[in-house]
C-alpha cells in the first residue's frame, strides 16, 4: 500500500488535479467536442457584446437593433434585408446549418475589463460560438485577445484603430469596419481639392490607441500632400472642456485644426473650436478649416449646428444608393422608425458574414470558419465589392468622405456624402509600417 | 503675453463652474454638516432643465408633404413648432432661440423643489451618521439620478445652443490694443462668468444682509444655541439645501451651451469641486469661490503647450498637485475655519 500511494505521490497528484480543475473551462477542450461550444442541439448561440451602459450606450443600442434584425433574417423572419442582395447565396433563411439562431447579450460598458468579463461569461455560461460588437478599439483589442484564447470567432463591431488588424491582429478576429489609415487615405485627396496643398495643420489627439493611430495616419497623408504639421497635442480621454487646448491654436500659425477625437470628445472639442470663432478666422490668407477624420451620425447630433461644413470620413451611410443599402434601410427603418447608423450596418454585415462562412465551411469549427472568411470576396452588403483580406482579416472596400450638411432637411440628414473613395485608393500593403509588429498566429479552435 | 491672457480668461469660465458648484457644496456642508456627493447630479439636472425647455419649445405639429419623401419613400413629415403656430414665426423662433436663458425661470422652482425633497426625503436621515455613510448614500443617489436621465434622454450629448445674439466670439485683444484675432473669447463664456459673479454676489448678499441669512450664519456657527433661542433652524437649513440645489441647477443650465450636456456631466465636475471645497477650506463660502477660480485658472495654464513640454501630463494632475501644496502649507485650506471637521 505504501509503495502504491506515497504521501509525496498523493500531493503531486492532488496538485496536478487541482490545477486542472482550476483551469477555466474555456481553455480546455471537452473530450466530446472538437472545438469550443460546438452546437449540439437545434439552436446555435451568438454573443452580442455591445455597450449597453456608459457613454456609447446609444451606439450600442443601435448595434443591438441591427443584431436582432440580422437574427430575424437568418431565421427566415421579416423581409430578409440584405440576405436578398448578398452575393453569396449560401444562407437560406433557415438559421445557420439548419440550426435556429439564438443570441445572448453582454454589456461592454466601453471598458476593456468589463467587455472581457461579459464576453467570457457568454462563452463559458451561455455557450456562445461567436462574439461580436463593441464601440471602441481598446475594447475590440481586449475582446479579440480573449476570443483567440477561448477558441471562438470574434467579429469586431465599431473599431477604427489601425492596431485592431495591425499589431494586435489575431487569427480568430475579423474586422469589417474601416480603419484610421483608410480614413486618412480617403480624406487626403478631398482635403487637397477643398483646401489646397499649402496648409499648416494643428492636431488635437485623444490620448489612447485609436487617437494615436488616427493622428499618425492623417499626419502622414496630409504631409504627403505638402501640408505641414504645426503641433500635435495629446488630450486626456476624460477631458470635457477643450477651450484651454484650443486657445493656443489661435496664435500657432496653423490654418487647419484636425480633431482626432471621437464621441463626446469630438462633440466637445468641435463645439469649443466653433465657439472660439476658428471657422471665421483668416490665417495665412486662407479660411481656417476644421477636419474630423472619423464621423458618426449619432455624435453629429450632439454637435448640432457646429458640424455644418466639417469634413470627415465614414464606413457607410444610409443615403448610399446601392441595392444592399436600400434593402437594409427599408428593413431597419420599417422596424425601428429611423435609419440605421454605420455601427448598425457593420454589425449586421458581420453577423451575415459569419453565418455565411459557417454555411460555406460546412462547420462551426472556428478554424474552418476563419478559412472561409479569409480571402472571401463579396458584394451586396452596402459597401460595394469587398474583400476580407487573408493577411490581416481586414475588410477592404470603398470609403466615404462626408461633411456636415449646411441645411439639413431633417434630423436624419445631418451628414452628406462628398465622395465615395474607391477601394484601390485606401488599400495598403499588409507589411505597411503603421500595421507592423504583430502576427495573426494560428487559429485556435479551443481544442 | 497673449497666451497668458487667454488662459486666464479660460480659467475664469471653468473656475465659475467650479465656484458655483463648490459654493452649493459648502452651503450644505456648513449648514447641515452633510457631505453631498449628489451635488454634481444637481448640476447635471440643471443642464437637462435647459434640454427639456428646448424640447418643449420645439414640440411640433406634424403635417405630411406629398411633394417630398422621407428615408423610406413615404411622404415627408413637416414639423412646425407649436410656439410658431401660436405666436407667429418670429416670436416662436425667438422663444426657441432663447430657450437656455428661459430655462433659468423653469429651473429655479424645479431645483428648489428637488433640493427640498432630497433633504426631507433622504438626507435628513443621515445627519447624525458618519460622513462615510453620507458619502455612500449621496453617491448612490447621484448614480440613480444619472441613470434616470440616461433612460429618458439617452447617453449621447444633446446640442443646446446659446441664443444667436451670443454666438461667436469677442476680440478681447483688440480692445486692449493688441493685434486683432489674437485674444478672442466666446461671448457665451463671458456671459457665464458674469452670471456666476451675479449668483455668487446674490448668495453672499442674501446671507449677509437678510434676517434669514443672519439666522443661517448663526446656525452655521452654533446650531444648538440658535435652537435654544426658539428658532426653527432645521426649516431654514432645508431651505438652504433647496437654495444650494438651485445654484447648482442654474450653473448647469447656463453651462449647457458651453459643452452639450449628457448624463455624465455632473460627475465630471463633482470630484474637482470637492477638491475646490477642501482647498478653499471646509465650510468657508469665500474660500470655495476663491479656490474655484484659482484652480480653474491653474488648470488652464497647465494645458499650455509650453508648460506641458516641460512637465508632460501636468494638465491632468495640476489641481491635485496644487491641493497637496496648499493643504501642506495651510492644513485648513485657504480660508478654513478652526473646528470644522476637526476633533
Amino acid at each position: 500500500m505504501s509503495k502504491l500511494l506515497t504521501r509525496r505521490g498523493l500531493l503531486k497528484s492532488g496538485a496536478v488535479g487541482g490545477a486542472g480543475l482550476a483551469l477555466p473551462t474555456i481553455f480546455t477542450a471537452s473530450s466530446a467536442s472538437a472545438f469550443t461550444n460546438e452546437p449540439t442541439g437545434g439552436t446555435v448561440t451568438l454573443g452580442f457584446n455591445v455597450p449597453q451602459s456608459g457613454p456609447y450606450a446609444d451606439e450600442g443600442a443601435d448595434e443591438l437593433r441591427a443584431y436582432e434584425l440580422a437574427v430575424e433574417h437568418l431565421n427566415g423572419e421579416g423581409d430578409g434585408g440584405m440576405l436578398n442582395t448578398f452575393s453569396s447565396k449560401a444562407l437560406g433563411g433557415n438559421g445557420i446549418m439548419g440550426k435556429k439562431v439564438a443570441y445572448v447579450t453582454g454589456d461592454t460598458q466601453t471598458k476593456s475589463d468589463a467587455a472581457r468579463a461579459s464576453a467570457k461569461s457568454m462563452i463559458e455560461k451561455d455557450g456562445a460560438i461567436m462574439i461580436t460588437g463593441g464601440s471602441s478599439s481598446g475594447v475590440a483589442v481586449a475582446v479579440q485577445g480573449l476570443c483567440q484564447e477561448a477558441g471562438v470567432i470574434f467579429m469586431a463591431g465599431l473599431t477604427h484603430s489601425n492596431d485592431t488588424t495591425g499589431k494586435d491582429k489575431k487569427a480568430n478576429g475579423f474586422r469589417h469596419f474601416f480603419n484610421a489609415y483608410m480614413s486618412a487615405a480617403a480624406l487626403a485627396p478631398v482635403l487637397e481639392k477643398l483646401y489646397g496643398s499649402d496648409r499648416a495643420a494643428y492636431h488635437l489627439t485623444a490620448d489612447y490607441t485609436w487617437g494615436w493611430t488616427q493622428q499618425e495616419s492623417i499626419q502622414a497623408a496630409t504631409e504627403a500632400l505638402g501640408w505641414t504639421t504645426v503641433n500635435n497635442v495629446l488630450t486626456p480621454l476624460a477631458a470635457t472642456d477643450f477651450s484651454s487646448y484650443i486657445a493656443p491654436v489661435l496664435n500657432s500659425g496653423a490654418d487647419v485644426l484636425v480633431l482626432n477625437h471621437y464621441g463626446g470628445n469630438m462633440v466637445n472639442s468641435l463645439t469649443n473650436a466653433v465657439q472660439f470663432g476658428l471657422r471665421e478666422k483668416q490665417v495665412n490668407g486662407k479660411n481656417f478649416e476644421i477636419v474630423v477624420p472619423l464621423y458618426s451620425e449619432l455624435m453629429a447630433k450632439g454637435a448640432g449646428q457646429n458640424i455644418k461644413g466639417i469634413v470627415g470620413s465614414q464606413n457607410w451611410d444610409w443615403k448610399l444608393s446601392d441595392e444592399g443599402t436600400a434593402a437594409f434601410v427599408k428593413s431597419f427603418g420599417t422596424k425601428y422608425g429611423f435609419p440605421p447608423s454605420q455601427a448598425a450596418q457593420t454589425c449586421y454585415a458581420q453577423t451575415l458574414l459569419y453565418a455565411d462562412a459557417v454555411e460555406r465551411a460546412g462547420s462551426f469549427n472556428p478554424c474552418a470558419v476563419g478559412e472561409a472568411l479569409a480571402g472571401f470576396e463579396f458584394d451586396g452588403l452596402g459597401n460595394g465589392k469587398t474583400l476580407y483580406r487573408a493577411d490581416d482579416h481586414q475588410c477592404f472596400k470603398d470609403v466615404l468622405v462626408v461633411k456636415g450638411a449646411e441645411d439639413p432637411q431633417d434630423e436624419f440628414h445631418l451628414v452628406e456624402i462628398v465622395e465615395v473613395t474607391p477601394v484601390d485608393q485606401v488599400t495598403y500593403d499588409p507589411e505597411h509600417p503603421m500595421f507592423a509588429g504583430g502576427a495573426l498566429g494560428e487559429c485556435n479552435p479551443g481544442a | 503675453m497673449e497666451a497668458i491672457l487667454l488662459q486666464i480668461l479660460n480659467g475664469l469660465d471653468k473656475g465659475s463652474a467650479y465656484a458655483l458648484i463648490a459654493l452649493g457644496l459648502t452651503l450644505i456642508f456648513g449648514t447641515l454638516g452633510v457631505v453631498n456627493f449628489a451635488h454634481g447630479a444637481l448640476f447635471m439636472i440643471g443642464a437637462f432643465c435647459a434640454v427639456t425647455v428646448q424640447k418643449v419649445l420645439t414640440l411640433s405639429k406634424i403635417t405630411l408633404d406629398p411633394t417630398k419623401t422621407d428615408f423610406l419613400g413615404n411622404p415627408a413629415q413637416i414639423k412646425t413648432p407649436y410656439v410658431e403656430s401660436w405666436f407667429g414665426p418670429d416670436i416662436g423662433a425667438a422663444l426657441i432661440d432663447w430657450s437656455v436663458p428661459l430655462a433659468i425661470l423653469f429651473a429655479i422652482p424645479i431645483m428648489l423643489l428637488i433640493g427640498v425633497i432630497m433633504e426631507r426625503g433622504l438626507i435628513k436621515h443621515f445627519y447624525r451618521r458618519p460622513h462615510a455613510d453620507q458619502i455612500l448614500v449621496t453617491f448612490g443617489l447621484a448614480i440613480v439620478l444619472q441613470e434616470l436621465i440616461k433612460h429618458y434622454f439617452g447617453a449621447n450629448q444633446i446640442a443646446t445652443p446659446a441664443p444667436d445674439a451670443f454666438r461667436g466670439s469677442f476680440d478681447f485683444g483688440a480692445m486692449l490694443g493688441m493685434d486683432p484675432n489674437v485674444v478672442i473669447y466666446p461671448y457665451w463664456r463671458l456671459v457665464y462668468f458674469a452670471f456666476a459673479a451675479v449668483i455668487i454676489g446674490a448668495v453672499f448678499a442674501f446671507l449677509q444682509f437678510t434676517t434669514f441669512g443672519m439666522v443661517v450664519r448663526a446656525g452655521m456657527a452654533d446650531r444648538e444655541t440658535v435652537g435654544l433661542l426658539g428658532i426653527n433652524i432645521d426649516k431654514r437649513f432645508t431651505i438652504m439645501f433647496g437654495l444650494a440645489a438651485a445654484v447648482a441647477g442654474m450653473a448647469g443650465v447656463m453651462y449647457a451651451p458651453i459643452n452639450s450636456p449628457n448624463y455624465h456631466i455632473g460627475m465630471d465636475f463633482l470630484v474637482l469641486s470637492f477638491v475646490v471645497v477642501v482647498v478653499g477650506g471646509m465650510g468657508s463660502l469665500p474660500g470655495a469661490v476663491l479656490a474655484g477660480f484659482l484652480l480653474g485658472i491653474l488648470e488652464s495654464f497647465a494645458s499650455m503647450n509650453e508648460i506641458k513640454s516641460i512637465i508632460p501630463g501636468i494638465d491632468q494632475i495640476i489641481i491635485y498637485l496644487a491641493a497637496i501644496i496648499i493643504l501642506l502649507t495651510r492644513p485648513r485650506g485657504l480660508m478654513g475655519r478652526k473646528g470644522v471637521m476637526e476633533e
